[in-house]
């Protein structure tokens, strides 16, 4: 689609049934590949005609017929070429007798196809792309312009994701209740890197690119909309949504990195922290607890502290230990150590970042020495604060947090003289 | 993750591969392109350049007017780009096989050549803020 040329409640309209018409294609016809292809044909049709001709009546029966048509299309090609090998394999493959259940749930439809998106087969940057255009309606150049990379190259990327859940034998059906627990854990991973690619686009020069949070959050609402009594899916939900409530707060009209106690905090969206709050203390009363939902909690807690100063670490603290119990991912360990300093004093927060010094997975990771440099500066060791600064600087892949650990070593220096 | 892969050659590597075979540029040339297309076809290529001669490049810098003031390379410069990919790939280990791969192209006498690339990460991770 191209957004400049539509409504944003027709864009709108069209990311919604975009699932939804995979879905009944699915049901008619069993290709998988094709039947996306031919979808998004339907939506670059739609965006073409609907702006001059009007929306039509039925927007999703105008989709699906001229989905349905671009398939027999499409499968007659393919059949004339698979004819030419194997008649009889394309007999088997590209068709399936209508299954009885044609009117079946359009919104079960677009579960099972995030399901199937977000297989375990795929690499998570296949998971992402996948997702993107197949339940997000996305065309494979705005999938593209996002991860700034070529789009003949994301459309083979689409492509052999779409290869590997053929030949992985991947089916339109729900999961079976045993592995269905894995499986959302699958699709939560993969709307939660959505959203944190998005975290990095969203400032400075890079502001024309599609909005990958907005669309993370969208698609993360529509999997809660569909699963509500599930608590994990509402907590991934509250975090990114209180995550994402500081996004004006968070960069500088530079596009500088604003660390969150020196953030102008009457930006933050109440709107956005009250949805999320609301939505938190849902999943907390469901009762057990998942990681998604303790990061939430984690960022409620500073959402709704109205000056750094009145943040409550003690709380902060406590969670980063329920945390820290369910998930040995070091950038939680440093986390706890920074709530612990907080609390405790930095003595008690940099102990507890000595014994992760032969921590493999942190050993090259820039986030040691700039937690380190942090808590050195509050314990007033400003040469050994600088060091670390611009240690950590030297190991960051992203370029506002190099700058900003760079301007930290600059201003340590200057308070020197 | 995007890692930049930048094939360096020798100041004389252009003019040697002037004296090569016809066979052995073919080879070459083939070698490199199977290598872009299964990168194209991975979904793992962002962008791939080949360099003109270094003969024909000059140093570039601000003169006191505002005007750019050249000057011809340094002979002291034993090497040079010759060429770059730009990769999106899952892991450093992956950009080091692609590396890998490519220094593996084939020269005068048909075998490896085992030209050097050197491994950049491209800067376009996001901030860690976020990260728990």
């Amino acid at each position: 689609m191209t957004p400049q040329m539509l409504d944003t409640q027709t864009e709108h309209l069209l990311r919604e049934l975009a699932p939804q018409v995979l879905g009944v294609l699915l049901h008619r016809f069993r290709d998988f590949s094709v039947a996306e292809d031919a979808v998004q044909d339907s939506l670059i049709a739609a965006a073409n005609q609907w702006p001059h001709e009007g929306t039509p009546d039925n927007p999703r029966a105008w989709l699906i017929h001229v989905a349905t048509r671009r398939m027999t299309d499409r499968v007659r090609s393919e059949r004339a070429r698979l004819n030419r090998e194997t008649a009889a394999a394309a007999e088997r493959s590209l068709f399936v007798i209508p299954s009885f259940d044609l009117d079946s749930d359009a919104q079960d439809d677009t579960l099972v196809l995030l399901f199937m998106c977000c297989h375990p087969a795929l690499t998570p940057a296949s998971a992402i792309a996948l997702t993107l255009r197949a339940v997000g309606g996305l065309t494979t150049a705005e999938i593209a312009s996002a991860f700034l990379v070529p789009e003949s190259t994301m459309a083979q990327r689409i492509t052999r994701a779409k290869g590997i859940i053929k030949s992985s034998g991947v089916r339109f059906h729900s999961p079976s209740s045993k592995e269905r627990a894995e499986r959302l854990r699958a699709v939560l991973h993969v709307l939660y890197l959505i959203f944190n690619e998005g975290y990095t686009s969203s400032a400075g020069p890079e502001l024309q690119r599609l909005d990958l949070s907005a669309e993370a959050i969208r698609l993360t609402r529509a999997t809660h909309a569909l699963l509500p009594e599930d608590p994990e899916v509402a907590g991934l939900l509250a975090l990114m949504l209180l995550t994402d409530a500081r996004r004006t707060a968070r960069t500088g009209p530079a596009g500088e990195l604003i660390p969150l106690n020196e953030q102008d905090r009457s930006l933050w969206d109440q709107a956005a922290i009250q949805d999320g709050i609301a939505l938190l203390t849902g999943a907390l009363q469901k009762g057990s607890v998942g990681s998604y939902t303790l990061q939430a909690a984690i960022a409620a807690v500073h959402d709704e502290a109205r000056r750094a100063e009145d943040t409550d670490w003690r709380q902060i603290l406590a969670l980063y230990d329920l945390l820290k119990r369910m998930s040995d991912n070091p950038m939680v360990l440093l986390n706890h150590a920074v709530a612990a300093a907080m609390v405790h004093g930095p003595a008690a927060g940099l102990g507890l970042l000595n014994a992760l010094d032969h921590d493999a997975r942190l050993a090259s990771h820039h986030r040691l020495d700039a937690v380190r440099a942090h808590l050195l500066e509050l314990a007033g060791d400003r040469i050994a604060a600088i060091e670390h600064y611009r240690s950590a600087a030297k190991k960051t892949a992203s370029i506002p947090e190099r700058n900003y650990l760079l301007t930290q070593v600059a201003r340590l220096a200057e308070h020197g003289d | 993750m995007k890692y930049i892969l930048m094939m360096h050659c020798p100041r004389t590597g252009y003019e040697l591969m002037g004296a090569w075979s016809k066979k052995a540029v073919a080879d070459h040339i083939a070698f490199m392109h199977a290598l872009n297309k299964d990168l194209r076809e991975a979904g793992e290529l962002a962008a791939a350049e080949g360099l003109a001669d270094p003969k024909q490049a000059v140093i570039v810098r601000v003169g006191k007017d505002g005007a750019p003031v050249t000057d011809g390379v340094f002979p002291e410069s034993k090497e040079f780009l010759a060429g770059y990919w730009i990769v999106d790939v899952e892991s450093e280990k992956r950009a080091h096989e692609i590396a890998a791969r490519a220094s593996s192209a084939p020269g005068a006498d048909g075998k490896p050549f085992i030209i050097p690339i050197e491994v950049r990460q491209v800067m376009s991770a996001p901030p860690d803020e976020f990260v728990v």
